[in-house]
């Protein structure tokens, strides 16, 4: 789960963390609100919004009075980022930057720990600087047992070469950060850049953070920043069904039992020359209010133009499996997309017999259904 | 031997009276897995599953049973916990099957396991199958047969896909490990590998894996030098878009890293041949093992 920027700096903030002081808004009359409240020009007008790269689609404007706030405030709000609409900016002072900081917590998978990334050179793409330069990143795994301490602090600052004006305030963006990815159990959480100002302080000029979905019922403060307006909304609707579901751009719609099964159908229709629409995993059961909900959500993408089944009966038979999906169809009499599909394992020919007769395609393998998914798709 | 599980395996299920554990109770025990105990705080006394004794606690069933692999089927909630619990009262394997468990708490898990020696499977898995001997896990056991081929796996469905496509071709196996979607698991597909490459029952491993992490990379790069048997891979999300969870918690490409592609050129310099296919797997085994 992502949130906005200016939620990352409030979640800070309560940590400790020194932030400029700015505000959200929806329209240009609230910018000039808050620009009117703030007393102090040069401002920052920026768009909040769950893609990358905002800085080169122009969503980013430093602004000198209110005619240009206005002006870069209606022009943001009308920008489609990633194909995402902007529907919020924030409004904040600008500061007087002279050294940008990267500094961030993951949770690291290799090494089954949070680690500390910090850089002295701000910023830039994390991921990037890795690659082409590895050594100027401080990696600093937190251990398992007693988690973040005070030495840890003075490592980073020592590393970074912090000045000693700077020191108080970024020992308070450190320390807030690092407890910050504790208390809400983040997988990442960092702060680029944190700016040291020409009057010497250090502060969190912008911040991101990616949740555990795991842990997310443990805050449900962090649940109720979730932006649904920003995400797909088929996606959201499959979250609202609980379907496992990720949007593609193919036209062959595929419904499987299980992720690791359900990336396998994406490959194999790919393999054979199809695209397919979606990823979705139905789990186990495969009931017939599980098809039917799966099917519709499917189809309400318009581009999907036949429908893959590829279910692994194990423990739940197939011959349910075949019901469930006959029941599901007889609750949508109006539901005209072909469909494809391949049942395997328990009681298989069971199944296969129960679904002969009817408008199914019918394939004994998942290769065979793939090809023919594909053949239906493209005639 | 094979391995993690056996018919030696004395098995306690921890959360045996809630739906999960009754259901997927009865199915181990069906298939001859030895279930001595099982574990529900307040049931304590009761009997389940026709004979099988409830306890309050695993330091009770551990001492009236001598279960030596506890299975654990609790909500996500209490999961960490109920692992911890099984370590703490000595036992040696334990295998946590349900998902959702948060990541920093499965942390302090996995490096307890490793200080006290646990094998620890999952979260977030199948669980493990040695055919013929004992199922510890959800898997049907039915698909399998037993035999000598080795197989390590991240999914369940996918997972069984294979199995069965193996079992039709005649083509038995000595253990299935599924280790679980998670970011952080117990058992990775390194200690896997290690442990089959140990297991005089195992010719040839099959492993499967899928996008996330770089847990395949490190398995495949061991195997490179030290690995005595054919390996035979299959990598699922080729098709997987950047920055999105693929079902699994850890089945997310991020910052560009843990894509099919990169995995599976590791796994072909590392000289593991890749079925670009599940139904290709069987026709692979045979010709590695001089069988086709």
């Amino acid at each position: 789960m992502k949130i906005h920027e200016y939620q990352a700096k409030e979640l800070l903030a309560k940590f400790g963390v020194p932030t400029p002081k700015g505000k959200v808004a929806t329209t240009v009359d609230e910018a000039v609100k808050i620009a009117q409240d703030l007393m102090c020009w040069p401002l920052v007008v920026k768009a909040q919004v769950h893609a990358g790269g905002r800085g080169k689609a122009g969503g980013v404007k430093v602004v000198k009075d209110m005619e240009a706030l206005k002006a870069a405030a209606e022009f943001i709000l009308n920008l489609t980022i990633k194909g995402i609409k902007v529907r919020k900016v924030l409004v904040e002072p600008g500061v007087d930057i002279k050294k940008e900081i990267y500094l961030g917590v993951i949770l690291d998978r290799a090494t089954q720990r949070p680690v500390v990334m910090a850089c002295a050179e701000g910023g830039v793409e994390i991921e990037e600087l890795a690659v082409t330069n590895p050594d100027a990143i401080l990696k600093l795994g937190l251990p398992p047992t007693y988690g973040f301490r005070p030495h840890h602090t003075r490592e980073i600052a020592s590393f970074l070469g912090i000045p000693a004006t700077a020191l108080k305030s970024f020992n308070a963006i450190c320390n807030g950060l690092i407890q910050s990815f504790y208390a809400v159990d983040a997988s990442l959480a960092e702060i680029n850049p944190l700016a040291i100002l020409g009057n010497g302080e250090a502060l969190a000029c912008d911040a991101k953070f990616n949740f555990d979905e795991n842990a997310l019922y443990k805050h449900p403060d962090v649940e109720a920043l979730r932006d649904d307006g920003e995400e797909e909304p088929l996606e959201v609707v499959a979250r609202e069904k609980k379907l496992n579901y990720v949007k593609l751009e193919g036209q062959i719609g595929c419904i499987v039992n299980g992720a690791g099964l359900a990336m396998g159908t994406m490959d194999i229709v790919k393999h054979f020359g199809g695209e397919p629409a979606n990823f979705l995993d139905i789990g186990g059961g495969a009931k017939a209010e599980q098809v039917a909900d799966a099917l519709q959500l499917i189809t309400s993408d318009k581009a999907v133009n036949t429908i893959f089944f590829n279910i692994f009966g194990g423990i739940v038979r197939c011959d349910l499996v075949a019901q469930g999906i006959l029941d599901a169809l007889q609750k949508l009499p109006d539901f005209n997309v072909p469909i494809v599909i391949r049942l395997s394992g328990t009681n298989e020919e069971k199944a296969r017999a129960m679904l002969q007769g009817t408008a199914l395609t019918i394939a004994a393998t998942m290769a065979e259904g793939a090809q023919k998914a594909v053949a239906i798709s493209k005639r | 031997m094979a391995i993690l599980v056996d018919d030696n395996t004395r098995l306690l299920i921890q959360g045996i009276t809630g739906r999960e554990g009754q259901f997927h109770g009865g199915q181990m025990k069906a298939y001859g897995t030895k279930v001595v105990a099982g574990v529900t705080p307040g049931k304590g006394g009761q009997t389940t599953l026709e004979d099988v004794p409830v306890f309050n606690t695993v330091r009770e069933a551990v001492l009236a049973t001598a279960c030596n692999t506890s299975i654990i089927y609790v909500p996500a909630p209490f999961a960490a916990d109920a692992a911890l619990e099984a370590m703490e009262a000595g036992i040696k394997t334990v295998i946590i099957i349900t998902e959702g468990v948060p990541t920093l708490e499965m942390m302090t898990v996995y490096h307890e396991a490793r200080r006290l020696g646990v094998n620890l499977v999952g979260p977030n898995c199948p669980g493990v199958i040695t055919p013929g001997k004992a199922k510890c896990g959800i898997m049907p056991g039915h698909i399998h047969k037993p035999g000598r081929v080795g197989v390590i796996s991240r999914s369940g469905t996918l997972t069984y896909e294979i199995v069965w496509e193996l079992t039709r071709a005649g083509i038995g196996q000595s253990s299935c490990v599924g280790i679980g979607g998670d970011p952080i698991v117990g058992t990775t597909h390194l200690d896997a590998l290690k442990l089959f490459n140990a297991d005089p029952e195992t010719d040839l491993v099959i492993l499967i894996g899928e996008i996330g992490g770089n847990n395949e990379e490190l398995a495949a790069e061991w195997a490179k030098a030290n690995m005595k048997k054919p390996v035979i891979g299959f990598i699922a999300g080729l098709t997987a878009p950047p920055g999105k969870r693929m079902g699994h918690a850890g089945a997310i490409i991020s910052g560009g890293a843990g894509t099919a592609q990169e995995k599976l050129r590791v796994l072909n310099d590392c000289g593991i041949k890749t079925a670009e296919r599940p139904d290709q797997v069987p026709g692979m085994v045979k010709l590695a093992l001089g069988l086709a």
